[in-house]
């Protein structure tokens, strides 16, 4: 084990690029304002002056073809990593991500692969208001052929980009935007989380929570909080949305009897849906003695007073007062 | 360009002779594009197509036996009957793939252009778009892209002068898609799509310029589809006669005419090519209908490449 380094998400998500960039040539950068600017939330940072113009390279304002490019560059031999500056902007892109990139294998009858990188900054709370702080895992996470993922933590966050640059096929890596100045613990080698395995951060015996994202620590907070009641959360972070991870949640459902999701994009159709989903028709279902619960974002687009940003996403007294009923309510 | 001709009339009947599924987009008087802009191209060289794309394809170097063996859904179809005729591809000769979206190959192609220089490498990629795609936002970024960046990437547009059913003139602010080279700062060149001579001066031209780092360039084939936008094509919007007068400038009798005035090849000479096709696409149909039907239970192969190595499958 390495010793305790501590480092932000931010700069975490900075050592991985260089780190790629190092190990293997093919590996370069695209992306708006990456260069010498630094990116807009500064994770590229100087990477540009150790790399040089070809390997981080800033592109015209235009995501529809600059992700495409990224994705023709992928087929044809290269390792890039194109940074969306905010995932909202992805929507522009959306007809390389999903009808090119995500298919292409599969409509070629497997014979290429697409190792493309997108970096997806993502989620509120920076008052950057409706068109810049959405949380869209759930919706490029229905295609089949995509792989999404999001850290919570530094450590994850250069693991799962390092995992991301090394996948054959496409990969989808959501940042909160939030947690890039968080800092952590992460080892100076270069390792890889895994691509759709979950961790518990937090073993229970009452209820579990699996969380995403930034609503880890919030849903941990809320477990400290409720540790002082007696009431024993199991807290698991997701990590991984295509492919996800029913073992763990499946494994914990059965320990813990109760079952709550807590993430940040929009509620209806959501992530949570689709792990209740999952629950209802396993086996872990004739384990649950409540209804499963789901804590997320509000059936609204993300207002800009600071007042009701707050109130369209869980926040941690929310997660207390709902688990709190979830598990007072067993008998 | 008959091997393509004789392909797509055999894929037509055995359209209507239910052995295919879907649609098809045939390209019959659009050959000569096809096979003038690929004929020097090498396996290393990439081309992307559009779903009008069977001519790209066999023009690339594709063998029409495994491209029936597509369109009738077979394993050993260049998809594995996973693509069919709007997805054909054989990625060994460089065929990125035909394309489902209008303008979807413009930032494939110049992405795979982008590979080529980050590699230092001498290939080039070809896009093949037609006038409707020109009207796409990719259409823009993309040769933005190529032209900052100098990329060795060469834009051809089949302007077959319809958008399925809405002519040029009706959807183009400008006459010819060529003029929006000078937009990205770009050699844009109008040839007769017709003549395959005409269309392979303008590609060496143009993949000389590439291959010299001198950036990518923009070629507009002036040419007509003689046959429907697709099966469902009741050819409403345009002339009987504007048809036959098209029909008459047929690139293939063209290209025939040509060859025997110069003393290339003699009358017998390209009556016995010609039975040569024959028999390629006689027995073609046969190794395709002679085709594995894939098992349901394959459904998922081929979705991730890390699923298919779960899956046990090999690619």
């Amino acid at each position: 084990m390495s010793e305790v380094r501590e480092l932000s998400f931010s700069a975490a998500i900075q050592e991985a690029l260089a780190q790629a960039m190092e190990a293997d040539e093919r590996v370069f950068l695209m992306g708006e304002d990456i260069g010498v600017y630094g990116g807009a939330f500064q994770v590229t940072g100087d990477l540009v002056h150790r790399f040089g113009e070809d390997r981080v390279r800033d592109t015209p304002i235009a995501e529809l073809g600059g992700a495409g490019i990224a994705v023709g560059a992928a087929v044809a031999g290269a390792r890039p990593v194109y940074e969306f500056q905010f995932s909202d902007f992805a929507l522009l892109a959306s007809e390389q991500i999903i009808n090119q990139a995500a298919k292409m294998r599969f409509m070629l009858g497997g014979k290429v692969s697409v190792p493309v990188v997108f970096r997806m900054p993502c989620g509120s709370g920076t008052g950057a208001a409706a068109q810049h702080s959405q949380s869209l895992e759930a919706m490029f996470g229905h295609v089949p052929g995509l792989k999404v993922v999001e850290a919570s933590t530094p450590e994850d966050a250069k693991g799962l980009l390092l995992a991301a640059i090394e996948d054959p096929d496409p990969v989808l890596v959501f940042e909160h935007k939030l947690l890039y100045k968080v800092k952590g613990h992460v080892p100076a080698e270069m390792y890889r989380t895994p691509i759709g395995k979950a961790v518990v951060r937090r073993p229970g015996k009452d209820a579990t929570v699996v969380a995403l994202g930034i609503m880890v620590s919030k849903s941990l907070e809320a477990a400290e909080i409720l540790a002082g009641e007696g009431i024993d959360i199991e807290v698991i972070d997701l990590r991984s949305i295509r492919p996800i991870d029913t073992a763990t949640i499946f494994e914990s459902v059965k320990k813990t009897t109760r079952l709550a999701c807590v993430y940040e994009g929009v509620k209806t159709l959501g992530i949570g849906a689709e792990i209740s989903a999952l629950v209802a028709e396993s086996e872990a279902f004739d384990y649950l003695d409540a209804p499963i619960l789901r804590l997320g974002g509000a059936e609204s687009p993300i207002p800009y007073s600071p007042i009701l940003e707050k109130a369209a996403v869980p926040q941690t007294d929310g997660i207390v007062a709902a688990l709190r009923d979830l598990v007072k309510g067993r008998t | 360009m008959y091997l393509i001709r004789r392909f797509e009339e055999m894929a037509e009947e055995s359209y209507v002779r239910g052995l295919t599924h879907g649609t098809m987009h045939l390209s019959v008087g659009q050959e000569a594009s096809a096979v003038g802009i690929c004929m020097d191209l090498s396996n290393a060289d990439y081309i992307t197509s559009t779903h009008r794309g069977h001519g790209h394809c066999i023009g690339k170097g594709a063998d029409v036996k495994f491209m029936f063996a597509e369109f009738f859904g077979k394993e050993e179809g260049y998809c594995a009957g996973r693509g069919g005729s709007m997805h054909i591809a054989d990625p060994s000769t460089g065929n990125l793939g035909a394309n489902g979206i209008v303008g979807g190959g413009l930032p494939l192609a110049t992405g795979a252009a982008l590979a080529i220089k980050q590699r230092k490498g001498k290939d080039v990629a070809v896009c093949f778009f037609g006038d409707g795609a020109s009207n796409e936002g990719a259409f823009h970024e993309s040769l933005n892209f190529a032209a900052v960046w100098k990329l060795p990437v060469i834009f051809v547009c089949e302007n077959n002068q319809y958008g399925m059913s809405v002519s040029t003139e009706r959807s183009m602010a400008v006459k010819d898609v060529a003029t929006r080279a000078v937009a990205y700062s770009m050699p844009g060149v109008i040839v007769d799509g017709n003549s395959v001579a005409d269309v392979n001066e303008a590609m060496m031209t143009a993949a000389e310029r590439a291959r010299n780092g001198e950036g990518p360039s923009l070629i507009e084939c002036k040419t007509y589809r003689t046959k429907g936008h697709s099966r469902s094509d009741r050819n409403r919007y345009r002339s009987k006669e504007e048809i036959e007068t098209w029909k008459a400038k047929d690139p293939i009798p063209m290209f025939e005419t040509e060859l025997e005035a110069h003393g290339v090849a003699s009358r017998s000479e390209i009556e016995a090519l010609q039975a040569d096709v024959e028999k390629e696409i006689q027995a073609a149909f046969e190794f395709a209908t002679a085709g594995t039907n894939p098992t349901p239970d394959s459904l998922l192969r081929g979705v991730t490449t890390t699923g298919d190595i779960e899956l046990g499958a090999s690619t």
